[in-house]
């Protein structure tokens, strides 16, 4: 096969043009409110690579987003789909949250704890749904919908229990103990003039690295991608496929859960009530897109996300509005998800060049 | 005994305020999901919905026409879901996220585009918004006051939804739309054009979840703000699976829901039972139905599976 058409089969050519679309489409709305892009489109960009502190915002903007990426990655690679990061998240913020206000420890043992915490309390909301899909049948989107929700309200919830809301005003949690804080040394914060700069984007690196790991070079990943790839093969070839999704959907919500960890102990510090939805499971869906589902790939899909991400909050300087982030990455999710039949007429039209092969 | 029956009468005014905004959602879910699209894009077409009608209330006036547009600006939606998940198979899931990043994106960046970089639209005079039944007829705050002297839409939508259930099982649509739902394969060999059917039930999906979001903004709230529908698109979608996949169950769970919803604006500031704790309902007790309905095969079979035409 010519390299040509290898490069054809591949996703990445139609993740580009995807990304290439949503940018156009951000355009012509940016037009029609009588936005020049070209200038907010330099905004963006110049809010994201104009200075060293900004390089490094845009990184602790990511570093959650690789995790709810990597998490509907791997569910991707098993065959569930984990609509449900969303709500993992969110418990594992809170889980956070809560033992770095309530729990006192040293420095790196809190921390350790908050993470602990935080991976067990969205392994455990992951954990539920799926046991519920084998156990009882309940299809997997549904049940992970309601969750997000329920994830929601007891938030809500309990930011606004005694022990835990802030004293003075505020709807927000009290800040959560320095111990748990996983800043960078004060030298670094200083030399990057980002106040916020922490070790997220090391723990999601490494996440990355281990869950390429397991997928690629471990029977247990083997048997995971096999459910994924086909459930009846898998359960033919003697996997136990309940047991199997069990532990993906855990997983994956411990990763998820993790990202909210992050979030917690290196930028936010505390929770605030919530409006609306954070969106950060659901950006996550979107990561796990564009990196295909691979893992290493939702590297740099999150770094893209978070760049963008901090890179819109500069527009209202141009009076832009930051939707238009909103605006690209859905028409770019909009786009991967229908560039697969355009992949399956380039596939047959190739086979049938290649002498049906 | 007098003051119960003032208090039956707000708890049933607060209903008939909540209900309606569900009900229009959840019967437009019934015509996707019953014709086998998945359609989770509600939400964002709820919020598009809100926008418009807000926006068009607030510059011609008339809270009729800014409801219609409401609807479709919701239609909108529904064709691009259509697109993406009748004509192109795409996975209906990520198509409806999608949706919920574009519409609402959309709507408040219009918003900020037309109101000076604000994210609410400005307020509604009262004679911009949906009109009340009755009025002047009743002495205010009494029993009949709170039943009777409400929005005349908060009244229709319940016609519509049997109206809606009478298509399902009485008309030949209704019957073209089940069975795409079931067997798309089937109905193709019958002479069914299935895309189209889906089309349609789509697009009514997306026209009718805008009414819903619209009715926010015209009745509820007078104005369009971000967070004016968060989650009233889901709990339409939790109240659809709830009722079966049925017009008329869904209007029984979304009087269910809708009366959540109501004690949860009546109790409002005092501290009796958590306001968070009752908006988890919803989602509980349709987590609770879907374990309970295991087995009995209520979704319709096609439900999320792209249909493609084999050749």
């Amino acid at each position: 096969m010519s390299k040509k058409n290898s490069i054809l089969k591949g996703n990445a050519v139609y993740v580009f043009l995807s990304i290439m679309i949503g940018f156009i489409v951000g355009a012509v709305l940016l037009l029609a409110a009588g936005i020049s892009p070209g200038e907010a489109y330099g905004k963006l960009a110049d809010g994201v690579f104009g200075q060293t502190k900004y390089i490094v915002w845009s990184i602790v903007y990511a570093s959650p987003l690789i995790f709810t990426g990597l998490s509907v990655a791997f569910s991707f690679k098993t065959g569930v789909f984990n609509i449900g990061a969303e709500g993992q998240f969110v418990v594992g913020s809170l889980a956070a949250c809560a033992v770095g206000i309530l729990v006192k420890a040293p420095g790196p043992i809190h921390v350790l704890l908050c993470i602990l915490a935080a991976m067990i309390a969205g392994g455990l909301w992951g954990a539920v749904v799926g046991i519920l899909k084998v156990k009882r049948g309940v299809h997997e989107v549904l049940s992970y919908i309601m969750f997000n929700w329920i994830a929601f309200y007891l938030s809500n919830y309990v930011v606004n229990l005694k022990a835990i809301h802030r004293t003075g005003g505020g709807e927000a949690t009290k800040d959560i103990a320095d111990t748990a804080r996983m800043k960078m040394p004060d030298g670094i914060v200083a030399a990057t003039r980002c106040s916020a700069a922490n070790w997220g984007i090391f723990l999601a690196v490494g996440a990355a690295i281990l869950i390429w790991f397991i997928m690629n070079k471990t029977t247990l990943g083997y048997q995971l991608r096999a459910v994924g790839f086909s459930k009846s093969a898998a359960e033919y070839g003697g996997i136990n496929t309940s047991r199997n999704f069990l532990t993906a959907m855990s997983i994956s919500g411990a990763l998820a859960g993790l990202g909210g960890a992050v979030q917690v102990l290196g930028m936010s510090g505390r929770i605030s009530q919530f409006a609306s939805q954070e969106q950060f499971g659901f950006q996550g869906i979107t990561v796990a897109l564009i990196a295909s589902s691979n893992p290493i790939g939702c590297i740099f899909a999150g770094l893209f996300y978070g760049a963008m991400k901090y890179g819109g909050t500069k527009l209202s300087l141009v009076n832009a509005p930051s939707e238009v982030v909103d605006i690209i990455m859905g028409t770019i999710i909009l786009f991967i998800a229908i560039s697969h039949i355009f992949k399956m007429i380039v596939a047959k039209r190739l086979h049938k060049k290649e002498g049906g092969k | 005994m007098s003051v119960l029956i003032k208090d039956l009468g707000l708890l049933i005014n607060a209903m008939l305020i909540a209900t309606p905004p569900l009900l229009f959602a959840a019967l437009g879910s019934c015509f996707s999901e019953r014709s086998g699209v998945i359609n989770i894009g509600i939400e964002g077409m709820m919020t598009i919905g809100a926008f418009t009608g807000a926006v068009v209330a607030y510059f011609t006036g008339n809270g009729w026409v800014g409801f219609f547009c409401g609807g479709l600006a919701g239609a909108v939606f529904g064709v691009i879901h259509a697109i993406a998940c009748v004509s192109f198979g795409a996975d209906q899931t990520i198509a409806g996220t999608a949706i919920n990043f574009l519409a609402p994106g959309l709507a408040v960046f219009l918003c900020k585009a037309m109101f000076d970089n604000s994210s609410d639209s400005p307020a509604l005079d009262t004679a911009a918004k949906l009109p009340k039944m009755f009025n002047g007829v009743f002495k205010s705050g009494s029993f009949l006051y709170n039943v009777l002297c409400t929005y005349s839409v908060a009244y229709l939508c319940f016609v519509l939804a049997i109206l809606v259930g009478f298509v399902f099982y009485k008309t030949k649509f209704g019957m073209r739309l089940r069975a795409v739902g079931e067997h798309p394969q089937a109905c193709e060999t019958l002479g069914i054009n299935v895309f189209r059917t889906r089309y349609i039930c789509v697009i009514l999906s997306g026209f009718l979840a805008g009414l819903g979001g619209a009715f926010v903004t015209l009745a509820t709230v007078s104005q369009f703000r971000p967070s004016v529908i968060v989650g009233q698109g889901f709990i339409a979608i939790a109240a659809v699976i709830f009722g079966k996949f049925d017009p008329v169950g869904s209007m029984k769970a979304c009087l269910l829901f809708g009366f959540c919803n109501g004690v949860k604006a009546l109790l409002g500031g005092s501290n009796v039972v958590s306001p968070n704790l009752i908006s988890m309902i919803p989602y509980v007790v349709t987590i609770l139905a879907l374990v309970l309905f295991v087995g009995q095969s209520r979704v319709p079979a096609a439900n999320g599976k792209p249909y493609m035409k084999s050749k």
